[in-house]
């Protein structure tokens, strides 16, 4: 199949991650990734950025398609449970939440704490970081939004060698909102009835 | 040997890993809820059940018997 540029939106998620580190506050451009899947879901082009878009999901499959990094093993049947994918989920956001609310409280006076906290646990010293040109509040979101990046593409890649390349996305939480936002939409089984199907169609 | 083609389970992600292993473009997500594989296009090849990573994919016969 022919590639197009959508093929080449890896760069764009190894180009995020390298402007973090070099200027944390280059973390407020992941909002981009996490605002536009909602947005197609909502306004009706399903799981267009999960299937076309995603940088992160293109650069796991590259990494242990291409380049052999992953056990390809089959993963275990929890991790495509709902129960597991929606825990997964509302944890995801309380902890974002909890992000959200520290930026309020520097917001409201408090002192900036200048660290990334990756997998909600281990507080890396952020000290080297130039954020002075910004309001305090804006520079806790970005080391709390780099976090947030940074423990996802952790996840990413210990399951992504663990597993199958792509096992992030069975339980990336953009990726069950927008199935979610998806479902309410449509059903949970629409079918799929657009090509031949009366023979077999694939949609259980 | 009865023909095969890609059987896809309820638990199905939606991701488009499938999408994009399929070598003669059978699957597609539809609606964003979930991936169905056109039987007729189907050839049987099972790239798409290696490469899913939720592991929803089954090679059944087209007759149905697994």
């Amino acid at each position: 199949m022919k590639k197009t540029w959508r093929d080449y939106l890896w760069i764009a998620e190894l180009t995020y991650v390298s402007l973090g580190l070099f200027n944390i506050l280059f973390a407020w451009l992941g909002m981009v990734f996490f605002v536009t899947p909602l947005l197609i879901a909502i306004f009706g082009g399903g799981k267009t950025y999960c299937n076309h878009f995603c940088g992160r999901g293109q650069l796991l499959g590259l990494l242990g398609g291409r380049l052999r990094l992953s056990r390809n093993a089959t993963p275990p049947r929890f991790l495509r449970s709902a129960w597991f994918r929606y825990g997964f989920l509302t944890f995801f956001m309380t902890m974002f939440g909890l992000m959200i609310f520290s930026t309020y409280k520097v917001f409201t006076g408090l002192p900036l704490e200048q660290a990334v906290t990756l997998l909600w646990t281990f507080k890396l010293p952020w000290t080297w970081a130039e954020v002075g040109a910004v309001a305090p509040w804006m520079a806790q979101f970005a080391f709390g939004f780099f976090g947030v990046m940074l423990t996802s593409s952790t996840l990413g890649l210990i399951t992504m060698v663990l597993l199958k390349p792509r096992s992030w996305c069975v339980y990336c939480p953009m990726g069950t909102m927008t199935q979610g936002i998806c479902k309410l939409k449509h059903g949970r089984d629409p079918g799929n009835h657009e090509r031949g199907c009366e023979k077999g169609c694939g949609a259980a | 040997m009865a023909q095969k083609y890609a059987f896809v389970e309820r638990e199905c992600v939606a991701c488009g890993t499938c999408v994009k292993a399929c070598p003669r473009s059978a699957m597609t997500v539809y609606k964003g809820v979930r991936a169905g594989c056109d039987a007729f296009i189907c050839a049987g090849c099972g790239t798409c059940a290696k490469a899913c990573p939720a592991a929803v994919i089954q090679m059944i016969s087209k007759g149905g018997d697994e």
